[in-house]
């Protein structure tokens, strides 16, 4: 792994590195503490009590109670039992979802796979800035509306939706109301019950915790159904043994995350405005995609004019710095991320995109190192690109 | 995902640049799928190709297929220019992943463009050569990509 001793990590969207911390805490849950949390014996109510602990953590820090936590493998299966149970339960009333066009595919590809089997989804529009259209959304809402799922804060863009608001009109409306927080949670405060949230998907390793590990918050008295079906684990909800190293990681990742949230937050912050700044005074014909305030605060998405991200984002690995970008090309099939093309990009424009996710752990000299290797990488492609050829002619 | 060689011609790319008085020239692709292609050709009174330049809009497929494609074309004459397909410029790099093929068909769409190109300015039919599309649709992407996966 020598060639990776020395990188710039900005994809902390896409994952974070495990904290120490969270290693350590879980090292005894696979060597020493291996017991099954359902057995009778000490060794199996040790890891009882590690998922109690970890669900108490969580809990806490979004102000609701421990039974309404549910471990899950991650953010995708949270997204997809919520959906689906909740579509369910709407037999009796009818089957019509809200929800937005940026979602994650989480939710977009759940939503779909419910209009096959006879459901009705509507995808609310965003503006230019990323932000759902609420009186869009209110206009959405139908007699037989039984769910509306909107992301707390966008994994592309960064755009931190209107939760307080959709959560009045759901609970005015007597519909349930969903948010995915993957790229929120532990990043942003979350009060589910002053924000009106019934059900809110989470996963551990966007916020310095293990991979394969998440939670679905359920409000007490929102009864949807089991979605893995087996055993008694999670109150007969989610079968399965427990990944209990995985629950103790997450407890341990939100416990370090909530502790410091604004220190956090404040510090990362500060960078990514520095990056922005930075990158708007050195390179031209650029855009910031998504809101200037209501922004992760370690999300930077700019798209360059006249070039294609993948090649970017070679170039960018070749000085060792690791990102992502909504091209066609890094999605494996034609078209650009379906989330710039919602905020109104072209699409050569959105082909062109690039996204930085910023951490605590970055500092200001690596912010300035991938400023100068951004500018020299778009100033190489625009060199090579006909459109950009033909942008100065003209 | 690349090989070598496609990583080698995306860094380090081969006749990359504009000719001043072209003897044909063609752009392919469209911005929509991302991939826009302009090959520069300068041809002499024998037919055959003196110089050939390129500039993509593109992924790292597509700027390392169009670079591979001049230095295919490059010194051959327009007969031997036209034997030069997707095929032979992907074999040259080593291959290309398979949602990467559509780079290698643009890189000799492009090629054919810049020499219909000519034969337009200089009034000649060049046998074998068919008017080039503009642009390649997705169909026949996924046309050309099944082929290469079954």
């Amino acid at each position: 792994m020598d060639k990776f001793n020395k990188f710039i990590y900005l994809d902390n969207a896409a994952t974070t590195k495990t904290a120490p911390e969270v290693v350590n805490a879980m090292i005894p849950f696979f060597s020493e503490n291996y017991g099954n949390a359902s057995s009778i014996y000490r060794l199996g109510t040790e890891s009882k009590r590690a998922i109690m602990q970890s669900r108490e953590i969580i809990a806490k820090s979004l102000n609701g109670d421990p039974a309404e936590i549910y471990f899950t493998a991650g953010g995708t299966e949270s997204d997809n039992w919520a959906l689906v149970a909740a579509a369910e339960l709407s037999e009796a009333k009818g089957g019509h979802i809200i929800t937005s066009k940026i979602e994650h595919h989480g939710v977009l590809h759940t939503c779909e796979y419910l209009e096959k089997r006879g459901y009705d989804v509507t995808y609310v529009d965003v503006d230019e800035k990323g932000i759902i259209n609420l009186a869009d959304l209110k206009k959405a809402i139908r007699k037989d509306t039984i769910l509306i799922s909107v992301m707390f804060a966008n994994n592309e863009i960064g755009t931190i939706q209107p939760i307080k608001e959709i959560g009045e009109l759901a609970k005015e409306n007597g519909i349930l109301f969903h948010t995915d927080a993957v790229q929120a949670y532990g990043h942003l405060a979350i009060d589910v019950k002053e924000l009106n949230i019934d059900l809110l998907s989470a996963s551990g390793h966007k916020l310095n915790g293990p991979k394969g590990i998440g939670f679905l918050y359920i409000r007490k008295g929102v009864k949807i159904r089991s979605f893995i079906h087996g055993g008694a684990q999670e109150r007969s909800r989610r079968a399965g043994t427990e990944n209990v190293p995985g629950i103790v990681g997450l407890g341990v990742a939100a416990k370090l995350a909530f502790s410091q949230l604004e220190q956090r937050a404040a510090k990362v912050q500060k960078l990514r405005d520095y990056l922005i700044e930075q990158i708007e005074k050195e390179i031209p014909y650029c855009q910031l995609n998504g809101d200037r305030e209501k922004r992760l605060p370690n999300n930077v998405n700019f798209s360059f004019r006249f070039i294609e991200g993948e090649s970017l984002l070679i170039m960018l690995d070749m000085k060792g710095i690791c990102a992502s970008s909504g091209s066609a090309c890094t999605s494996g099939s034609l078209e650009p991320s379906h989330v710039l093309l919602a905020i109104g990009l072209p699409h050569e424009i959105a082909h062109g995109s690039l996204r930085l996710t910023l951490s605590e752990d970055n500092t200001m000299e690596e912010i300035d190192e991938t400023v100068v290797a951004v500018k020299e990488a778009v100033g190489k492609l625009r060199q090579m690109s006909p459109l950009y050829e033909d942008f100065i002619k003209n | 995902m690349y090989s070598e060689k496609v990583m080698d011609h995306f860094t380090n790319p081969r006749n990359m640049g504009e000719l001043e008085n072209p003897s044909g020239v063609g752009t392919v692709g469209n911005a929509k799928c991302g991939d826009i292609m302009r090959i520069y050709l300068d041809i002499d009174e024998n037919h055959v190709i003196q110089d050939c330049k390129f500039k993509t809009f593109g992924c790292g497929a597509a700027v390392a297929t169009s670079s591979m494609a001049t230095e295919l074309v490059k010194g051959k004459t327009i007969e031997e220019a036209l034997t030069v397909t997707n095929k032979a410029v992907m074999e040259a790099l080593d291959g290309l992943p398979p949602v990467k093929v559509h780079c290698s068909l643009l890189a000799e769409e492009a090629i054919h463009a810049a020499l219909w190109d000519y034969a337009k300015k200089n009034n000649i039919v060049i046998e074998g050569l068919k008017e080039p599309k503009q642009d390649i649709s997705e169909e026949e992407h996924e046309e050309k990509l099944e082929e290469e996966e079954y």
